[in-house]
Protein backbone atom coordinates (compact mmCIF):
# COMPACT_ATOMS: atom_id res chain seq x y z
CA UNK A 1 0.00 0.00 0.00
CA UNK A 2 1.26 3.54 -0.86
CA UNK A 3 0.95 5.75 1.93
CA UNK A 4 1.34 8.87 0.12
CA UNK A 5 -1.40 10.81 -1.80
CA UNK A 6 -1.07 10.72 -5.51
CA UNK A 7 1.50 13.57 -6.88
CA UNK A 8 -0.06 17.12 -7.04
CA UNK A 9 0.61 20.29 -9.18
CA UNK A 10 2.02 22.16 -5.90
CA UNK A 11 4.87 19.24 -5.70
CA UNK A 12 8.30 20.41 -4.73
CA UNK A 13 11.55 19.03 -5.90
CA UNK A 14 14.61 19.59 -3.22
CA UNK A 15 17.87 18.44 -4.27
CA UNK A 16 19.52 17.72 -0.68
CA UNK A 17 23.02 17.94 -2.54
CA UNK A 18 22.35 20.96 -4.16
CA UNK A 19 20.08 22.92 -1.78
CA UNK A 20 21.95 21.73 1.35
CA UNK A 21 20.49 19.71 4.81
CA UNK A 22 20.02 22.76 7.25
CA UNK A 23 18.81 24.90 4.38
CA UNK A 24 16.22 21.88 3.63
CA UNK A 25 15.30 21.68 6.76
CA UNK A 26 14.45 24.83 7.29
CA UNK A 27 12.17 24.92 4.56
CA UNK A 28 10.38 22.09 5.85
CA UNK A 29 10.01 23.87 9.38
CA UNK A 30 8.29 27.06 7.64
CA UNK A 31 6.12 25.40 5.04
CA UNK A 32 4.67 28.81 4.14
CA UNK A 33 7.75 29.32 2.14
CA UNK A 34 7.14 25.86 -0.02
CA UNK A 35 5.05 26.50 -3.18
CA UNK A 36 3.30 23.08 -2.10
CA UNK A 37 3.09 19.92 0.41
CA UNK A 38 4.01 17.40 -1.49
CA UNK A 39 7.44 17.09 -0.88
CA UNK A 40 10.40 15.29 -2.81
CA UNK A 41 13.98 15.67 -1.28
CA UNK A 42 16.18 13.62 -3.56
CA UNK A 43 19.94 13.24 -3.31
CA UNK A 44 20.08 12.29 0.23
CA UNK A 45 23.79 10.40 -0.11
CA UNK A 46 22.96 9.34 3.66
CA UNK A 47 23.11 12.56 5.25
CA UNK A 48 21.86 12.85 9.20
CA UNK A 49 19.33 14.65 10.27
CA UNK A 50 17.14 14.49 7.03
CA UNK A 51 13.63 15.94 7.56
CA UNK A 52 14.20 16.44 11.16
CA UNK A 53 11.63 18.19 13.60
CA UNK A 54 8.96 18.84 10.94
CA UNK A 55 5.12 20.13 12.29
CA UNK A 56 3.15 20.12 9.64
CA UNK A 57 0.75 18.29 7.55
CA UNK A 58 3.61 17.49 4.48
CA UNK A 59 4.16 15.07 2.32
CA UNK A 60 7.52 13.96 2.17
CA UNK A 61 9.39 11.20 -0.54
CA UNK A 62 13.13 10.77 0.15
CA UNK A 63 14.42 9.15 -2.25
CA UNK A 64 17.59 7.24 -1.07
CA UNK A 65 19.31 6.29 1.76
CA UNK A 66 19.94 8.74 4.70
CA UNK A 67 21.93 8.48 7.84
CA UNK A 68 20.91 9.12 11.38
CA UNK A 69 17.79 10.87 13.27
CA UNK A 70 16.10 10.71 9.63
CA UNK A 71 12.31 12.45 10.47
CA UNK A 72 13.28 12.57 13.85
CA UNK A 73 10.71 14.38 16.30
CA UNK A 74 8.33 14.57 13.66
CA UNK A 75 4.63 16.01 14.31
CA UNK A 76 2.04 15.83 11.65
CA UNK A 77 3.91 15.07 8.89
CA UNK A 78 3.83 11.56 6.29
CA UNK A 79 7.59 11.16 5.27
CA UNK A 80 8.49 8.38 3.33
CA UNK A 81 11.93 7.07 3.02
CA UNK A 82 12.67 4.91 -0.41
CA UNK A 83 15.74 3.97 0.62
CA UNK A 84 17.54 2.43 3.81
CA UNK A 85 17.88 4.50 7.19
CA UNK A 86 20.77 4.74 9.84
CA UNK A 87 20.11 4.57 13.97
CA UNK A 88 17.55 6.73 15.18
CA UNK A 89 14.86 7.32 12.32
CA UNK A 90 11.94 8.86 13.85
CA UNK A 91 13.25 9.40 17.32
CA UNK A 92 10.92 10.72 19.40
CA UNK A 93 8.25 11.12 16.92
CA UNK A 94 5.33 12.86 18.61
CA UNK A 95 2.53 12.38 15.90
CA UNK A 96 2.51 11.37 11.92
CA UNK A 97 3.55 8.72 9.31
CA UNK A 98 7.05 7.68 8.65
CA UNK A 99 7.64 4.75 6.10
CA UNK A 100 11.20 2.87 5.62
CA UNK A 101 10.93 1.74 1.91
CA UNK A 102 13.89 -0.11 2.85
CA UNK A 103 15.97 -1.59 6.32
CA UNK A 104 16.40 0.65 9.50
CA UNK A 105 19.61 0.52 11.83
CA UNK A 106 19.42 0.18 15.32
CA UNK A 107 17.22 2.36 17.76
CA UNK A 108 14.82 2.88 15.07
CA UNK A 109 11.55 4.76 17.00
CA UNK A 110 13.77 5.81 20.00
CA UNK A 111 11.60 7.20 22.80
CA UNK A 112 8.71 7.94 20.53
CA UNK A 113 5.57 9.45 22.23
CA UNK A 114 3.07 8.69 19.04
CA UNK A 115 2.32 8.35 15.21
CA UNK A 116 2.71 5.36 12.90
CA UNK A 117 6.71 3.92 11.66
CA UNK A 118 6.56 1.57 9.68
CA UNK A 119 10.02 -0.18 8.46
CA UNK A 120 9.22 -2.39 5.54
CA UNK A 121 12.78 -4.28 5.73
CA UNK A 122 14.52 -5.32 8.34
CA UNK A 123 15.16 -2.89 11.74
CA UNK A 124 18.46 -3.37 13.49
CA UNK A 125 18.92 -3.41 17.59
CA UNK A 126 16.80 -1.88 19.82
CA UNK A 127 13.88 -1.22 17.49
CA UNK A 128 10.88 0.57 19.75
CA UNK A 129 14.07 1.41 22.70
CA UNK A 130 11.92 3.29 25.48
CA UNK A 131 8.97 3.42 23.44
CA UNK A 132 6.53 5.62 24.60
CA UNK A 133 2.98 5.45 22.32
CA UNK A 134 4.49 5.27 18.87
CA UNK A 135 3.15 2.16 16.83
CA UNK A 136 5.53 0.28 14.95
CA UNK A 137 4.84 -2.06 12.40
CA UNK A 138 7.84 -4.02 10.59
CA UNK A 139 7.95 -6.25 7.65
CA UNK A 140 10.80 -8.13 8.57
CA UNK A 141 12.92 -8.95 11.52
CA UNK A 142 13.92 -6.44 14.90
CA UNK A 143 17.31 -7.00 16.06
CA UNK A 144 18.10 -7.41 19.67
CA UNK A 145 16.86 -5.54 22.58
CA UNK A 146 14.11 -4.38 20.74
CA UNK A 147 11.46 -2.45 22.93
CA UNK A 148 13.32 -2.28 25.44
CA UNK A 149 12.35 -0.54 28.69
CA UNK A 150 9.16 0.17 26.47
CA UNK A 151 6.57 2.36 28.34
CA UNK A 152 3.28 2.65 25.64
CA UNK A 153 2.73 2.07 22.24
CA UNK A 154 2.85 -0.64 20.24
CA UNK A 155 5.75 -2.77 17.80
CA UNK A 156 4.31 -5.55 15.83
CA UNK A 157 7.04 -7.61 14.36
CA UNK A 158 6.48 -9.50 10.66
CA UNK A 159 9.46 -11.29 10.59
CA UNK A 160 11.15 -13.09 13.80
CA UNK A 161 12.59 -10.96 16.49
CA UNK A 162 16.54 -10.99 18.47
CA UNK A 163 17.37 -11.34 22.16
CA UNK A 164 16.17 -9.64 24.76
CA UNK A 165 12.76 -8.84 23.39
CA UNK A 166 11.24 -6.33 25.65
CA UNK A 167 13.91 -5.90 28.11
CA UNK A 168 12.35 -4.51 31.53
CA UNK A 169 9.31 -3.37 29.50
CA UNK A 170 7.04 -1.39 31.75
CA UNK A 171 4.38 -1.62 29.09
CA UNK A 172 3.30 -1.58 25.42
CA UNK A 173 2.33 -4.50 23.16
CA UNK A 174 4.51 -6.64 21.74
CA UNK A 175 3.36 -8.80 18.41
CA UNK A 176 5.33 -11.03 16.58
CA UNK A 177 4.70 -13.60 13.87
CA UNK A 178 8.16 -15.09 13.65
CA UNK A 179 10.31 -16.48 16.57
CA UNK A 180 11.91 -15.04 18.88
CA UNK A 181 15.27 -15.80 20.00
CA UNK A 182 14.64 -14.41 24.01
CA UNK A 183 12.57 -12.74 25.42
CA UNK A 184 13.98 -9.83 27.99
CA UNK A 185 13.42 -9.68 31.91
CA UNK A 186 9.92 -9.19 32.70
CA UNK A 187 8.48 -9.44 29.73
CA UNK A 188 6.65 -12.60 28.97
CA UNK A 189 3.93 -14.46 26.51
CA UNK A 190 0.60 -13.42 26.63
CA UNK A 191 -2.78 -14.49 25.55
CA UNK A 192 -3.99 -13.19 22.45
CA UNK A 193 -7.97 -12.34 23.00
CA UNK A 194 -10.31 -10.73 20.55
CA UNK A 195 -9.46 -7.53 22.03
CA UNK A 196 -6.14 -7.99 20.70
CA UNK A 197 -6.61 -9.87 17.31
CA UNK A 198 -8.60 -6.86 16.56
CA UNK A 199 -5.89 -4.01 17.19
CA UNK A 200 -3.39 -6.09 15.67
CA UNK A 201 -5.27 -6.47 12.54
CA UNK A 202 -6.05 -2.48 12.60
CA UNK A 203 -2.25 -1.96 12.82
CA UNK A 204 -1.32 -4.19 10.19
CA UNK A 205 -3.85 -2.65 7.98
CA UNK A 206 -2.48 0.76 8.54
CA UNK A 207 0.22 -0.42 7.55
CA UNK A 208 -0.79 -2.16 4.00
CA UNK A 209 -0.30 -5.37 5.14
CA UNK A 210 -2.64 -8.18 4.88
CA UNK A 211 -1.36 -10.93 7.01
CA UNK A 212 -3.77 -13.03 9.30
CA UNK A 213 -3.50 -11.69 12.92
CA UNK A 214 -3.78 -15.14 14.33
CA UNK A 215 -0.23 -16.11 13.10
CA UNK A 216 0.93 -13.60 15.77
CA UNK A 217 2.05 -14.38 19.41
CA UNK A 218 1.82 -11.40 22.26
CA UNK A 219 4.19 -10.40 24.33
CA UNK A 220 4.13 -8.08 27.36
CA UNK A 221 5.29 -7.02 30.73
CA UNK A 222 4.50 -9.07 33.85
CA UNK A 223 4.78 -6.23 35.67
CA UNK A 224 7.31 -7.95 38.31
CA UNK A 225 10.05 -5.26 38.34
CA UNK A 226 7.52 -2.21 39.00
CA UNK A 227 7.52 -1.90 43.03
CA UNK A 228 10.89 -3.56 45.14
CA UNK A 229 9.86 -7.11 46.29
CA UNK A 230 11.32 -8.44 50.31
CA UNK A 231 11.49 -11.81 48.55
CA UNK A 232 14.50 -10.52 46.06
CA UNK A 233 16.14 -8.44 48.95
CA UNK A 234 19.01 -11.17 49.17
CA UNK A 235 19.81 -9.65 45.44
CA UNK A 236 20.64 -6.34 46.65
CA UNK B 1 33.45 9.19 17.53
CA UNK B 2 35.89 7.18 15.78
CA UNK B 3 35.02 6.49 12.14
CA UNK B 4 36.13 3.49 10.49
CA UNK B 5 36.75 2.59 6.20
CA UNK B 6 38.08 -0.19 4.64
CA UNK B 7 37.76 -1.41 0.65
CA UNK B 8 38.20 -4.51 -0.45
CA UNK B 9 38.93 -4.20 -4.26
CA UNK B 10 37.50 -7.56 -6.32
CA UNK B 11 38.24 -6.14 -9.60
CA UNK B 12 41.93 -5.30 -10.81
CA UNK B 13 40.70 -2.66 -12.85
CA UNK B 14 40.07 -0.91 -10.03
CA UNK B 15 43.28 -1.38 -8.02
CA UNK B 16 44.77 1.89 -9.58
CA UNK B 17 41.66 4.03 -8.03
CA UNK B 18 42.20 2.35 -4.81
CA UNK B 19 43.62 5.55 -3.35
CA UNK B 20 40.94 8.02 -4.52
CA UNK B 21 38.45 5.99 -3.42
CA UNK B 22 40.06 5.57 0.05
CA UNK B 23 40.36 8.82 0.80
CA UNK B 24 36.89 9.67 -0.89
CA UNK B 25 35.22 7.33 2.52
CA UNK B 26 37.60 8.79 5.12
CA UNK B 27 37.30 12.56 4.42
CA UNK B 28 33.47 11.74 4.41
CA UNK B 29 34.48 10.16 8.42
CA UNK B 30 35.80 13.37 9.33
CA UNK B 31 32.34 14.74 10.94
CA UNK B 32 32.54 12.19 13.65
CA UNK B 33 35.08 14.38 14.96
CA UNK B 34 38.60 13.36 14.22
CA UNK B 35 41.50 14.67 15.62
CA UNK B 36 43.66 11.90 13.63
CA UNK B 37 43.50 9.53 10.97
CA UNK B 38 45.64 6.39 9.36
CA UNK B 39 45.50 4.71 6.60
CA UNK B 40 46.90 1.19 5.30
CA UNK B 41 47.66 1.07 1.69
CA UNK B 42 47.80 -3.17 0.27
CA UNK B 43 49.69 -3.20 -2.81
CA UNK B 44 50.78 0.37 -4.21
CA UNK B 45 53.39 -0.58 -6.43
CA UNK B 46 55.82 2.39 -5.09
CA UNK B 47 55.18 2.33 -2.00
CA UNK B 48 55.55 -1.73 -1.51
CA UNK B 49 57.40 -2.57 -4.82
CA UNK B 50 57.24 -6.32 -6.06
CA UNK B 51 59.89 -7.91 -4.86
CA UNK B 52 60.38 -6.19 -1.59
CA UNK B 53 59.38 -5.70 2.11
CA UNK B 54 58.60 -2.57 3.54
CA UNK B 55 58.35 -1.22 6.99
CA UNK B 56 57.01 2.42 8.10
CA UNK B 57 59.00 4.52 10.61
CA UNK B 58 57.02 7.11 12.67
CA UNK B 59 58.49 10.66 13.37
CA UNK B 60 62.17 9.72 12.94
CA UNK B 61 63.23 13.20 13.06
CA UNK B 62 66.07 12.40 10.27
CA UNK B 63 65.99 13.20 6.15
CA UNK B 64 64.95 9.83 4.70
CA UNK B 65 68.27 9.38 2.96
CA UNK B 66 70.12 9.14 6.57
CA UNK B 67 67.49 6.39 7.73
CA UNK B 68 68.09 4.50 5.14
CA UNK B 69 72.08 4.31 5.57
CA UNK B 70 71.58 3.70 8.71
CA UNK B 71 69.23 0.54 8.49
CA UNK B 72 71.08 -0.52 5.39
CA UNK B 73 74.59 -0.61 7.40
CA UNK B 74 72.62 -2.97 10.34
CA UNK B 75 71.19 -5.04 7.14
CA UNK B 76 74.12 -5.01 5.30
CA UNK B 77 72.12 -3.66 1.86
CA UNK B 78 71.22 -1.48 0.82
CA UNK B 79 67.30 0.29 1.46
CA UNK B 80 65.24 2.73 -0.09
CA UNK B 81 63.37 5.46 2.24
CA UNK B 82 60.58 7.63 1.48
CA UNK B 83 59.19 10.14 3.48
CA UNK B 84 55.71 10.86 3.95
CA UNK B 85 54.24 13.29 6.66
CA UNK B 86 55.49 11.84 9.77
CA UNK B 87 56.27 8.64 8.32
CA UNK B 88 59.25 7.42 6.71
CA UNK B 89 58.25 4.20 4.32
CA UNK B 90 61.97 1.90 3.79
CA UNK B 91 61.81 -1.22 1.67
CA UNK B 92 64.54 -3.96 0.69
CA UNK B 93 64.79 -6.75 -1.06
CA UNK B 94 64.88 -9.41 1.92
CA UNK B 95 62.81 -10.96 4.91
CA UNK B 96 60.30 -8.75 6.26
CA UNK B 97 61.64 -9.94 9.56
CA UNK B 98 65.38 -8.84 9.12
CA UNK B 99 64.43 -5.14 7.34
CA UNK B 100 62.56 -4.99 10.85
CA UNK B 101 65.55 -6.41 13.01
CA UNK B 102 68.05 -3.62 11.41
CA UNK B 103 65.40 -0.55 11.57
CA UNK B 104 64.44 -1.46 15.38
CA UNK B 105 68.34 -1.72 15.66
CA UNK B 106 69.47 1.42 13.98
CA UNK B 107 66.48 3.26 15.89
CA UNK B 108 65.34 1.41 18.98
CA UNK B 109 63.31 4.00 20.04
CA UNK B 110 60.92 5.04 16.79
CA UNK B 111 57.76 3.46 16.83
CA UNK B 112 57.02 1.48 13.89
CA UNK B 113 53.91 1.67 12.57
CA UNK B 114 53.46 -1.08 10.10
CA UNK B 115 55.53 -3.27 8.26
CA UNK B 116 54.93 -7.19 5.68
CA UNK B 117 55.16 -7.79 2.59
CA UNK B 118 52.44 -5.77 1.21
CA UNK B 119 51.48 -3.18 3.68
CA UNK B 120 52.01 0.51 3.93
CA UNK B 121 50.88 2.21 7.01
CA UNK B 122 50.49 6.14 7.60
CA UNK B 123 49.39 7.97 10.51
CA UNK B 124 49.28 11.42 11.58
CA UNK B 125 47.75 13.91 14.00
CA UNK B 126 45.27 16.84 12.16
CA UNK B 127 42.58 16.85 9.88
CA UNK B 128 41.90 14.52 7.62
CA UNK B 129 41.56 16.19 4.38
CA UNK B 130 45.02 17.74 5.48
CA UNK B 131 46.76 14.14 6.18
CA UNK B 132 44.87 12.67 3.13
CA UNK B 133 47.20 15.49 1.59
CA UNK B 134 50.02 15.32 2.99
CA UNK B 135 50.00 11.15 2.55
CA UNK B 136 49.16 11.89 -0.84
CA UNK B 137 46.50 9.55 -0.74
CA UNK B 138 44.56 9.87 -3.80
CA UNK B 139 47.27 8.94 -5.64
CA UNK B 140 47.60 5.55 -4.46
CA UNK B 141 46.90 2.20 -6.10
CA UNK B 142 46.64 -1.54 -4.88
CA UNK B 143 43.81 -4.34 -4.07
CA UNK B 144 42.78 -3.30 0.09
CA UNK B 145 42.87 -0.27 2.23
CA UNK B 146 41.65 0.62 5.92
CA UNK B 147 41.13 4.08 7.29
CA UNK B 148 40.30 5.48 10.54
CA UNK B 149 39.53 8.90 11.69
CA UNK B 150 40.13 8.89 15.12
CA UNK B 151 38.31 11.19 18.14
CA UNK B 152 40.46 9.84 21.11
CA UNK B 153 38.94 9.10 24.61
CA UNK B 154 40.99 6.92 26.67
CA UNK B 155 44.63 7.91 25.52
CA UNK B 156 46.98 10.50 24.28
CA UNK B 157 46.22 12.14 20.85
CA UNK B 158 49.41 11.24 19.16
CA UNK B 159 50.60 9.31 15.82
CA UNK B 160 51.27 6.80 18.02
CA UNK B 161 48.00 7.04 19.40
CA UNK B 162 46.50 6.82 15.79
CA UNK B 163 44.99 3.98 13.81
CA UNK B 164 45.43 1.36 12.40
CA UNK B 165 47.68 -0.67 14.29
CA UNK B 166 49.95 -3.05 12.40
CA UNK B 167 51.66 -5.13 14.70
CA UNK B 168 52.01 -8.23 12.73
CA UNK B 169 53.53 -9.10 9.12
CA UNK B 170 50.84 -7.24 6.91
CA UNK B 171 48.33 -6.98 9.87
CA UNK B 172 46.12 -4.24 10.81
CA UNK B 173 43.33 -3.68 12.68
CA UNK B 174 41.22 -0.49 13.49
CA UNK B 175 38.50 0.08 15.85
CA UNK B 176 35.75 2.35 17.06
CA UNK B 177 34.54 1.73 20.61
CA UNK B 178 36.86 1.59 23.77
CA UNK B 179 38.10 -2.29 25.63
CA UNK B 180 36.84 -2.23 28.92
CA UNK B 181 39.49 -4.89 29.95
CA UNK B 182 42.00 -3.83 28.25
CA UNK B 183 44.46 -3.75 30.71
CA UNK B 184 44.09 -6.76 32.22
CA UNK B 185 44.85 -8.69 28.99
CA UNK B 186 47.49 -6.45 28.31
CA UNK B 187 49.18 -7.48 31.54
CA UNK B 188 48.82 -11.31 30.36
CA UNK B 189 50.35 -10.36 27.03
CA UNK B 190 53.37 -8.61 28.77
CA UNK B 191 53.73 -11.58 31.18
CA UNK B 192 53.85 -13.45 27.79
CA UNK B 193 56.91 -11.20 26.11
CA UNK B 194 55.19 -9.26 23.94
CA UNK B 195 55.89 -5.51 23.92
CA UNK B 196 53.40 -2.32 23.29
CA UNK B 197 54.18 0.73 22.03
CA UNK B 198 51.46 2.96 23.21
CA UNK B 199 49.11 2.81 26.09
CA UNK B 200 45.92 2.49 23.68
CA UNK B 201 43.38 0.23 24.53
CA UNK B 202 43.08 -1.01 20.41
CA UNK B 203 46.76 -1.77 20.46
CA UNK B 204 46.01 -4.96 23.02
CA UNK B 205 43.25 -6.22 20.78
CA UNK B 206 45.67 -6.11 17.74
CA UNK B 207 48.30 -7.23 19.57
CA UNK B 208 46.24 -9.58 20.94
CA UNK B 209 45.06 -11.23 16.96
CA UNK B 210 48.62 -11.08 15.86
CA UNK B 211 49.67 -13.35 18.40
CA UNK B 212 46.53 -15.54 17.17
CA UNK B 213 47.19 -15.51 13.88
CA UNK B 214 51.05 -16.53 14.75
CA UNK B 215 49.78 -19.10 16.89
CA UNK B 216 48.30 -20.08 14.13
CA UNK B 217 44.60 -19.72 13.81
CA UNK B 218 42.59 -18.33 10.95
CA UNK B 219 41.46 -14.39 10.70
CA UNK B 220 37.85 -15.66 11.57
CA UNK B 221 39.19 -17.75 14.52
CA UNK B 222 41.32 -15.16 16.12
CA UNK B 223 38.24 -12.79 15.95
CA UNK B 224 36.24 -15.05 17.84
CA UNK B 225 38.71 -15.69 20.33
CA UNK B 226 38.88 -11.67 20.63
CA UNK B 227 34.96 -11.53 21.05
CA UNK B 228 35.55 -14.49 23.89
CA UNK B 229 38.17 -12.51 25.76
CA UNK B 230 37.45 -8.69 25.58
CA UNK B 231 34.92 -7.08 26.75
CA UNK B 232 33.58 -3.29 25.66
CA UNK B 233 32.26 -2.18 23.15
CA UNK B 234 33.76 -2.49 19.53
CA UNK B 235 33.43 -2.62 16.13
CA UNK B 236 36.45 -3.73 14.45
CA UNK B 237 38.04 -3.84 10.71
CA UNK B 238 40.73 -6.26 10.41
CA UNK B 239 43.15 -7.09 7.59
CA UNK B 240 45.74 -9.00 6.87
CA UNK B 241 48.14 -9.85 3.90
CA UNK B 242 45.09 -11.87 1.87
CA UNK B 243 42.14 -11.10 3.88
CA UNK B 244 39.42 -8.17 5.37
CA UNK B 245 37.04 -8.81 8.09
CA UNK B 246 34.48 -7.24 10.13
CA UNK B 247 33.59 -7.93 13.94
CA UNK B 248 31.15 -6.21 16.41
CA UNK B 249 30.68 -6.79 20.42
CA UNK B 250 27.23 -8.56 21.76
CA UNK B 251 25.55 -4.79 22.35
CA UNK B 252 26.53 -3.49 18.76
CA UNK B 253 26.18 -0.23 19.70
CA UNK B 254 28.86 1.14 17.59
CA UNK B 255 28.46 1.73 13.55
CA UNK B 256 29.09 -0.33 10.78
CA UNK B 257 27.13 -0.73 7.62
CA UNK B 258 28.74 -3.48 5.00
CA UNK B 259 28.40 -2.65 0.91
CA UNK B 260 28.81 -5.46 -1.09
CA UNK B 261 29.48 -5.90 -4.93
CA UNK B 262 30.79 -8.07 -7.83
CA UNK B 263 33.56 -5.47 -8.03
CA UNK B 264 34.80 -4.83 -4.04
CA UNK B 265 33.48 -5.14 -0.90
CA UNK B 266 33.55 -2.29 1.52
CA UNK B 267 32.70 -1.04 5.31
CA UNK B 268 32.40 1.83 6.95
CA UNK B 269 31.07 3.26 10.40
CA UNK B 270 28.10 4.99 8.07
CA UNK B 271 26.60 4.65 4.61
CA UNK B 272 27.44 8.18 3.35
CA UNK B 273 31.47 6.91 3.35
CA UNK B 274 30.47 4.27 0.97
CA UNK B 275 27.81 6.94 -1.67
CA UNK B 276 31.05 7.46 -3.91
CA UNK B 277 31.92 4.41 -4.36
CA UNK B 278 31.23 2.75 -8.26
CA UNK B 279 28.36 0.75 -8.45
CA UNK B 280 27.07 1.98 -5.01
CA UNK B 281 23.57 2.05 -5.96
CA UNK B 282 23.32 -1.32 -6.96
CA UNK B 283 25.55 -2.41 -4.18
CA UNK B 284 23.85 -5.07 -1.39
CA UNK B 285 24.06 -3.42 1.86
CA UNK B 286 23.42 -4.30 5.35
CA UNK B 287 24.42 -4.24 8.84
CA UNK B 288 26.84 -6.82 10.46
CA UNK B 289 25.43 -9.07 13.05
CA UNK B 290 26.88 -9.01 16.87
CA UNK B 291 29.31 -11.35 17.48
CA UNK B 292 29.59 -12.59 13.55
CA UNK B 293 32.78 -12.46 11.67
CA UNK B 294 32.54 -11.70 8.35
CA UNK B 295 35.49 -12.21 6.57
CA UNK B 296 36.48 -11.74 2.81
CA UNK B 297 39.96 -13.28 1.37
CA UNK B 298 41.83 -12.48 -2.06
Amino acid sequence: MDTLSPPTADAVELDLSAVGLRETNRLLHHPEELAGTTVTISYPRGAHSVAAGLDAPLMITVTGHVGYYAAGMNQQATITIDGNCGPGVAENMMSGLVRVRGNASQSAGATAHGGLLIIDGDAGARCGISMKGVDIVVGGNVGHSSAFMAQAGRLVVRGDAGDGLGDSIYEAQLYVRGRVASLGADCVSKEMGPEQLTELAGLLEAAGYDDDPADYSRYGSARRLYHFHTDNADAY
Amino acid sequence: MCGIVGLHLRDPGLYPRLGELLAGMLVEMAERGADSAGVAVYGDPGWSPPGRVGVCLLDVGLPPERVAAAVGDHLGSAVVAEQLDATTLLHAPVDPQRLLEAATTAFPDVLVGGFGSDVTVLKGVGHPDDLVARYRLRSAQGWQGVGHTRMATESAVTAGGCHPYSVGPDQCLVHNGSFANHATIRRELIADGIRFDSDNDTEVGARFVARALADGLTLEAALKSLCATFDGFYTLLVSSADSFAVVRDAIACKPAVIAETDDWVAMASEYRALVGLPGIEHATIFEPEPEVVYAWTR
